[in-house]
């Protein structure tokens, strides 16, 4: 240690590095606590495949509630959205199996996951998820248009209007401001001929998917989409027999993305920032008494 | 700081066919941001619901950032490490990352759909804490600020400012400016934590964070050393070998240590086997694990010979394996499924030119305008 | 029946039967139960019915001539009769001075009592001059016989909404009258011709309930033109399948498939013509194979060519279903070029440069050998 040349600015330095990181470690750790909302008392729904004709009474009831534009297919004429868009909260899917043996509807729609990623990806919070009803919901007044939720989200729900110059971020908020609002209840629920989707509080839903699977264990797939999966789900999905919730384009996760993701982000700040600002600090005490000598 | 090296503006006309070439590319720029910012990002970009994000992201923000790190990179060895002899490369690397990370915050916003919004990161009921984004957006426009006022003593030598009060505070931006950089460059590999699913398990794993961090510094040294290189044989100066010889060596501690991380995350997470059974990823994986392996062994065997050239291809290697790296984790092994393809249109690809080029406008006036390259004379 | 007997015994040859048909078809097309009938019937009989004076302008009298030409003549005769017509330029056996004498006679004796049907556009542009009657520009003759009637039924497109020659560059300035006759209310029975039960059904709605009928943002009886020729159209079906003529006399035009694609603006245009129809004998233009061109629909009928396809503004659910995934995402040929431009060019003045620099070792920072 004698030997090398002091540097005063090089200990300014340290000691004002050292400062530094000692505030920023006071900051507060986390804003965003996780959700301990009633889960239970959620709003949820359930999307019974068996029960679906593919009439699309839903997708239509969806786009007169929420006044969406109709997402015109190739010939230029009918509402034939392929996929989720800017324009399109719900649409309904046909799965076919390879041989055409065995085919099933599939509506989709956000999942509404009870540890949303797009929440936890979003850096200004315009994505939110109401503490009270578990509705994840955009707020335009807050979005920056980072697309970040999109990246984030394992279900592909958040959609861009790639063709406006004042884009949306469009996504399904179970009629939060429209028809929930009046009637109580969500459009495409509402007007489904079949009940093959069905609105109503997170844990009575559960218990009656539940009930369906066990009581017919001919009809469906023995298992609930979204008890578990991807960390829990408002929405859930009975698939029928033989044909996997993977067959519908489902993604495996055993977790929600964001655990992960905020668990070693806070990890870094929490576990190996501090002994970062230990070492620094003892270094200074030692240059300190150094000079002392 | 820095007094004992003595810095100077070079001379010359700052209109050269050069300069004209790249101005070219910034005009034609602004053309295609007119159409974006009146039509919207789908009539400029191939940007779609399942790829969000494009080259303005992977390549101008991640990448752009990375060859920014020079600064950053530089100033840990002179400040942590104590190596002053690497002061004569700090104003022209400086210089390097704050035009990089100008232009990458210039990305941004040309890439948010909704960028008048922006001013909610200075609300903090808007801040959400949880969000890797926030942090790097935050960390960014804080880090950009920093380079710009830790470059005034550059400007304070031409136009004669008081140096001592200028002093103090870039002293303290400097310690940011070694802080900042740790958190958002690590964090920008953090991005993809929650892309769980959607990134291939090769590139996703717990460390992207320590990757992303360990790579920059590894690009940090080799836009310098590149960036030195070039600039002498632009401006006809003494190159600064020795110098560059030295950080070689460190690039390739970093170089090997990366791979070997890589390998033995793999092999302890169970995945190795995914390093042959991926198809055309297993592919992409192997290209970047040779583009970082290649130069390190190279300039292991030949550190007692290097010379400018030498230095010069290996840097570039560097550079292009971070590069194809970082493209990996944000574009090319990252896959929403559902079958969606994504490659750059002419117009976003001419836009990603248009901003390079402009950084390299901004340069040639900078550089001969303010003292930036160490003197001939010492 | 008339008053001054110029349209003698036109209600004669219908019988009772015939008669108590016609009004439940009128009862039908608005929407009134058959309960209605009677009470439709009673005010048909009634002395005192209104007079009607029908005015003509710029128009083709295609509306009077279709009405007096309808397959059932007994429908004619209901309509000229129920009325009690006391001025018809093309009906009517008295002519010039003596006409006009009538006319006049009749709006100030009648005054704020009778209704004034209005067939044709009135010209507007040069003060008007462009249509007169007896030395009388139109719009004064309409301002005068107008602003005495209780209510104004505009019939045809021409009197609804301009008319054919309302189309650009429309050189007499043809306008509608509801363009002129700001504050009275005005009844409009579009159509090119209209359809004569909703002619009858307008006037005896008046006649009956004393009242205008609810319109809707058009002026028009809501009855009749509340909802799209789409909605109701026998060819519904090829439509929602996609299956479309392309041409006249193709063989999906053969196989009577939708014609939207030969321009067909049912999507856009209100009124019953698919459920009330022709003729009594069920045609009307979709039914034997022409687009409908969108007569009664402000800016759609005349203003748009035949071949011109609308847009459908409602979300309308196809046949098809997407599957589960699909190939989505565009890749250009231009911008794959440019991207590996750009990086040929990086690569390339890499190389450049790095041929330049020198491969010797003793070249240093202290300047012991100048660059090559």
């Amino acid at each position: 240690m004698k030997g090398k040349p002091k540097n005063p600015e090089r200990r300014k330095f340290l000691k004002k590095g050292a400062a530094i990181a000692v505030g920023a470690a006071l900051l507060p750790k986390s804003l965003n606590a996780s959700y301990k909302g009633p889960i239970d008392e959620w709003y949820a729904m359930l999307y019974d495949a068996t029960k679906c004709i593919g009439c699309k009474s839903c997708t239509v009831a969806c786009k007169r509630v929420n006044h969406l534009p109709p997402e015109l297919g190739r010939d230029g004429i009918h509402d034939m959205a392929i996929d989720l868009s800017a324009r399109t909260k719900t649409i309904i899917k046909l799965y076919k199996s390879k041989d055409g043996s065995k085919s099933s509807f599939v509506k989709r729609q956000c999942m509404h996951c009870v540890h949303p990623a797009c929440v936890s990806a979003c850096p200004v919070s315009a994505m939110q998820k109401d503490k009270k009803t578990g509705i994840v919901f955009w707020d335009r007044n807050r979005c920056i248009g980072c697309r970040y939720c999109m990246v984030s989200c394992p279900f592909e729900i958040p959609k861009f209007e790639w063709d406006k110059a004042i884009p949306h971020i469009v996504k399904c908020d179970m009629c939060k401001d429209t028809y929930l609002k009046e009637k109580g209840t969500t459009a495409c629920a509402d007007v489904c001929p079949t009940g093959a989707i069905i609105f109503g509080k997170r844990y009575e839903l559960l218990y009656e998917a539940k009930k369906r699977v066990k009581k017919y264990p001919q009809r469906y797939y023995p298992r609930v989409y979204g008890e578990k999966d991807a960390g829990g789900t408002s929405v859930f999905y009975l698939a029928p027999k033989g044909i996997s919730f993977q067959d519908l384009g489902f993604p495996k996760l055993k977790e929600s993305p964001a655990r992960i993701s905020e668990t070693i982000q806070h990890g870094i700040y929490e576990i190996v920032v501090p002994p970062f600002l230990t070492v620094g600090a003892l270094y200074l005490v030692l240059k300190r008494s150094e000079k002392e000598e | 700081m820095l007094q004992e090296t003595k810095f100077e503006v070079m001379r010359g006309r700052i209109v050269t066919k050069t300069f004209l070439f790249f101005a070219f590319f910034v005009i034609l720029m602004v053309i295609f941001l007119t159409i974006r910012f009146t039509e919207g990002l789908g009539a400029v970009t191939n940007l779609s619901n399942g790829y969000p994000w494009g080259i303005w992201i992977a390549y101008d923000v991640v990448v752009g950032s990375a060859l920014g790190c020079g600064g950053y990179a530089l100033a840990i060895l002179i400040y942590i490490l104590n190596k002053r002899e690497f002061s004569p490369l700090i104003r022209s690397a400086l210089l390097t990352s704050a035009l990089g990370y100008t232009m990458a915050g210039f990305s941004v916003i040309i890439d948010l759909g909704r960028y008048w919004n922006t001013y909610g990161f200075f609300i903090p009921a808007r801040w959400n804490t949880s969000s890797v984004l926030f942090e790097v957006a935050v960390c960014i426009m804080a880090y950009t600020l920093i380079l710009w006022v830790e470059l005034t003593p550059v400007i304070a030598d031409k136009t004669g400012w008081d140096k001592k009060k200028i002093e103090k505070i870039v002293m303290v931006a400097a310690v940011l400016g070694l802080i900042l950089p740790t958190l958002h460059q690590s964090s920008l590999g953090s991005i993809h934590l929650i892309s769980l699913g959607k990134l291939h398990p090769l590139w996703h794993s717990g460390f992207l964070p320590l990757y992303f961090l360990s790579s920059v510094i590894l690009m940090g040294y080799a836009v310098t050393a590149a960036e030195s290189l070039i600039s002498s044989y632009y401006f006809k100066r003494p190159y600064e070998t020795h110098l560059l010889k030295r950080l070689s060596i460190y690039m390739v501690y970093i170089g090997i240590g990366w791979v070997i991380m890589r390998f033995l995350e793999l092999l302890l997470w169970g995945k190795i086997k995914l390093v042959f059974t991926s198809g055309f990823l297993s592919i992409m994986f192997w290209i970047e694990i040779l583009l970082f392996v290649f130069p390190s062994v190279m300039l292991w065997q030949k550190r007692h010979e290097l010379t400018p050239r030498k230095i010069f291809v290996y840097s570039i290697i560097y550079l292009f394996a971070g590069a194809l790296y970082r493209f990996n984790v944000y574009l090319i092994a990252w896959n929403p499924g559902n079958n969606w393809v994504y490659f750059p249109s002419f117009m976003e690809t001419m836009i990603t030119i248009g901003i390079v080029s402009f950084e390299f406008v901004i340069y040639l006036v900078f550089v001969k305008t303010f003292p930036v390259f160490p003197a001939k004379e010492v | 029946m008339s008053r001054y007997g110029y349209l003698p015994g036109l209600s004669e040859g219908i019988s009772r039967r015939e008669f108590i048909k016609l009004l439940t078809i009128a009862a039908a097309t608005m929407g009134l139960p058959v309960g209605f009938v009677k009470k439709l019937e009673a005010a048909v009989k009634s002395p005192m019915r209104p007079p009607v004076i029908w005015l003509h302008f710029q128009e083709c009298t295609g509306c009077t001539e279709s009405l007096l030409r309808a397959s059932n003549p007994a429908l004619a005769k209901l309509i000229l009769d129920i009325i009690s017509l006391d001025y018809h330029e093309t009906l009517m056996a008295a002519a010039g001075k003596q006409a006009e004498d009538v006319l006049y006679h009749m709006i100030n004796k009648y005054e704020g009592k009778f209704i004034c049907v209005v067939e044709g556009s009135i010209p507007t542009k040069d003060n008007g001059i462009y249509c007169q009657i007896g030395g009388k520009k139109a719009i004064d003759i309409l301002n005068d016989v107008g602003n005495k009637a209780s209510a104004i039924v505009a019939i045809g497109y021409c009197a609804s909404f301009g008319g054919v020659q309302s189309v650009d560059p429309n050189p007499t300035g043809a306008s509608g009258v509801l363009q002129v006759m700001k504050d009275k209310p005005v009844i409009n029975v579009p159509g090119c011709p209209p359809n004569p039960y909703n002619i009858l059904a307008t006037l005896l709605y008046v006649l009956t309930f004393k009242k205008i009928p609810e319109l809707d943002k058009y002026n028009r009886p809501k009855f009749a033109y509340g909802r799209r020729i789409h909605d109701h159209c026998p060819r519904r079906a090829h439509f929602d399948a996609g299956r479309f003529a392309k041409e006249f006399g193709d063989e999906g035009h053969r196989q009577g498939w939708c014609l939207y694609q030969l321009g067909c603006k049912g999507p856009v245009t209100y009124a019953n013509c698919p459920t009330t129809q022709f003729n009594d004998v069920g045609v009307w233009p979709i039914g034997i194979g022409h687009p409908c061109i969108g007569c009664t629909q402000p800016k759609v009928g005349f203003f748009l060519p035949v071949k011109f396809k609308v847009k459908p503004q409602e979300a309308v659910p196809p046949e098809q279903f997407p599957p589960i995934t699909v190939k989505q995402g565009k890749v250009t040929v231009a911008g794959v070029a440019a991207a590996s431009a750009a990086v040929g060019a990086a690569l390339g003045a890499a190389g450049v440069i790095a041929t330049r620099l020198p491969d010797k070792r003793e070249v240093d920072h202290e300047g012991k050998t100048k660059e090559s």
